[in-house]
């Protein structure tokens, strides 16, 4: 059972503060983190391998400058096997699709190495861009068939479908898939820590590169800042909008009990 | 003279950092509150090597060096000093002397355990009538041909019950007074050995103090640690050590305290502004930053002794005296710049300034450090 995990290197943005007065992001001094979405789809991963130890191969792919290293050491350390920096001048500037696009090149070239994969695992998205798009658009790319938004991930007795448990806005769902597919994460279970031997080795440990010319056959018109149909027209700091909220009863008394009752929290009469 | 972290103490500072925010500091208030053991977090911490950190991987260790060890206890201080004794009594004061005093058998059955964490260690030497005078033990080791019969108590033992493993001190010749006392493993479990009452304390009040009864032990003759009637120098050496645990613990609470201090003074306001704007706060808190740097260079120096094999216990004796009363002094400054505030159980400088005072007391008390220093002084005509 072969699993890649794509991740990618963030600003904590839990770190970030806002210049009151420019309304810019404040950027200086904020450490880079693996992304939290893609720690949860690594920490599933994981679950898999603590279940079958012998047979899971997990394998962590990064596209981003030279210090991403830095996360792709943090999922070594944790347990994933082998990691693999997808880094080139050529690929700055990438957008969703261009990025995506670059991972599904590079992801027949790792393949060479690992062997093909039964999953692909992605967080749901990544804390500082928020759009959601790479993990689906990689699945796009690649053929591959995809299940988002996921907390649970779990084998068949023939380890050739994946029961998925999918968090909707509006519950959960649980899913069959035919392996091989490919499976975006949200917030999932905790996240477990390194050991201090594990960490070590880690640190040591020989981090494979791709670059631009490991990846024949790549069609330059789809990489890069030139490779990407997206274009930033203006940024704004959106207005504050605090959750709503849905009363849900059975008995239109109580609903109503509950709902004076969130006014009165609020003063609104 | 290089004042650098090396990479890899750097990775396990921002580690046990990590963890220490995540997991231990949203325990810290409620165990201390409810004076309860935190088995679960000393599970945690044995499976990710935090309690074998200076010993060799072939012994179960995290193979770093007694820096790392320290810089791993400070850091789990600065938000709970009682788990920061666990872990410092556990790996100073247990473990370490099976490493450095036990036979191959030893280490295998022993140490492997305790360097992985999958089993406590304690350490015992103090009774009712031998604390600062640590010479004057009553509890007794008979040889009887197969086996030592071991008789008598042991009071204050930190991690005591919950541990698995002891060193306990005992008199084997009582003629020979501090020259005929040895040390032994013991196990929990032993028939004849059990446990008295439980220590109820000012501060570190998670960690478990308890009293220990030994009633006709039978301890087989390959449990005697280091030569007969050596064990007072195995004592007084893994003190030594012991001492810059304790010391790394006093850092950690000064700093947890400091931190909290640091941050309160920015955002309370009185008479229109933060109390960082009265300049009595921040002559305050430079004094109290330039005690806990200059302490804990004191403690560093010394560990790095330890780590280049070279005698330390002066050094070693220094920092805690330095470290602990910076954990006085720091904790007993931060309660008053938080004001009423800092005297109830709503923040952690209250607890912080509870755990301080204990050490300046255990692992020897400051006079006792006081002793040491001038031992080397006695020896020299000039510093
Ligand atoms: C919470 C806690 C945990 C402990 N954990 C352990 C443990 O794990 N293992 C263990 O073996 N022990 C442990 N101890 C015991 C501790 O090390 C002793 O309490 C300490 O060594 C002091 O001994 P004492 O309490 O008998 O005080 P005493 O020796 O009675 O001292 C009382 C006072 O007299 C002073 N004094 C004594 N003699 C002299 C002198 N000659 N000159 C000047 N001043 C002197 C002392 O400095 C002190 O101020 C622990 C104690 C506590 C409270």
């Amino acid at each position: 059972m072969n699993i890649l995990v794509c991740v990618k290197q963030v600003p904590d943005t839990t770190e970030i503060k806002i210049d009151p007065v420019k309304k810019t992001l404040i950027r200086t001094g904020v450490p880079s983190i693996l992304n939290t979405y893609d720690a949860y789809a690594l920490e599933q991963a994981l679950q898999l391998k603590d279940k079958d130890p012998d047979n899971v191969k997990i394998v962590v792919a990064s596209m981003g400058p030279q210090q991403a290293e830095s996360i792709l050491r943090d999922c070594l350390a944790v347990g994933a096997e082998s990691a693999y920096l997808i880094t080139d001048r050529k690929f700055g500037g990438s957008d969703t699709y261009a990025t995506s696009y670059i991972l599904s090149q590079s992801v027949a070239k790792i393949v060479e190495q690992e062997g093909s994969f039964d999953m692909i695992f992605c967080g749901k998205q990544a804390i500082d861009g928020d759009t959601a798009q790479v993990g689906p658009q990689l699945g796009e790319h690649l053929g591959l068939h995809q299940i988002t938004y996921a907390i649970n991930i779990s084998l068949n007795e023939e380890k050739n479908k994946a029961l998925i448990t999918r968090e909707l806005d509006e519950g959960k769902v649980v899913v069959e898939a035919q392996l091989p597919v490919l499976v975006t994460f949200t917030k999932t279970d905790d996240l477990r820590f390194a050991s201090i031997k594990n960490k070590m080795k880690s640190k040591r440990a020989e981090i494979k590169e791709i670059n631009y010319d490991d990846l024949a056959g790549i069609d330059d018109t789809k990489i890069g800042l030139n490779g990407s149909p997206t274009r930033v027209v203006k940024s704004f700091t959106p207005d504050v909008k605090t959750d709503g909220i849905i009363i849900r009863e059975d008995n239109p008394d109580e609903a109503f009990e509950k709902f004076a009752a969130e006014l009165e929290k609020v003063k609104l009469y | 003279m290089d004042f650098k972290f090396t990479d890899e103490t750097q990775l396990l500072q921002e580690m046990v950092r990590e963890f220490t925010e995540k997991e231990i500091q949203p325990i810290a208030a409620e165990i201390d509150e409810e004076e309860r053991f935190p088995e679960e977090m000393v599970a945690k911490m044995a499976e990710l090597g935090f309690l074998g950190i200076p010993f060799p991987e072939e012994y179960g260790g995290s193979g770093m060096t007694n820096l790392d060890y320290v810089v791993a206890v400070e850091e789990i201080s600065k938000a709970c000093a009682s788990t920061g004794v666990i872990v410092s009594a556990h790996t100073s004061l247990a473990a370490w002397p099976i490493y450095n005093y036990g036979t191959e058998e030893q280490k295998q059955k022993y140490l492997i355990p305790l360097a992985t964490g999958e089993k406590l260690g304690a350490f015992g030497l103090t009774e009712p009538g031998a604390g600062t005078d640590a010479a004057g033990q009553e509890t007794k080791a008979e040889d009887k041909g197969d086996y030592y019969l071991l008789n008598g108590s042991k009071i204050f033992i930190t991690n005591g019950y919950y541990a698995d493993i002891y060193i306990i001190f005992a008199m084997t010749d009582r003629e020979l007074g501090n020259r005929g006392i040895s040390a032994f493993i013991l196990e929990k479990g032993m028939p004849g050995f059990s446990f008295g009452t439980k220590e109820k304390k000012m501060g570190i009040r998670a960690s478990a103090t308890y009293e220990l009864i030994f009633e006709d032990v039978k301890v087989p003759k390959e449990n005697l640690l280091g030569e007969l009637n050596k064990g007072f120098g195995v004592a007084m050496a893994t003190l030594d050590g012991g001492r810059l645990g304790i010391g790394a613990q006093a850092l950690g609470i000064a700093e947890g305290a400091f931190n909290a201090a640091l941050a309160y003074v920015k955002e309370r306001e009185q008479f229109g502004r933060p109390l960082a704007k009265f300049q009595n706060t921040q002559f305050r808190l430079a004094d109290m930053y330039s005690r806990i740097e200059s302490s804990k260079l004191t403690l560093y120096r010394a560990v790095c002794l330890k780590d280049e094999g070279v005698p330390y216990s002066t050094e070693a004796a220094m920092a805690k005296l330095l470290c602990s009363e910076t954990a006085r002094e720091v904790t007993w400054q931060a309660v008053q710049l938080f004001g009423g505030y800092g005297y109830t159980r709503e923040y952690p400088v209250e607890r912080m300034m509870r755990d301080a005072k204990i050490t300046e007391i255990y692992e020897g008390t400051s006079e006792v450090m006081k002793m040491v220093i001038w031992g080397h002084l006695n020896r020299v005509d000039s510093i």
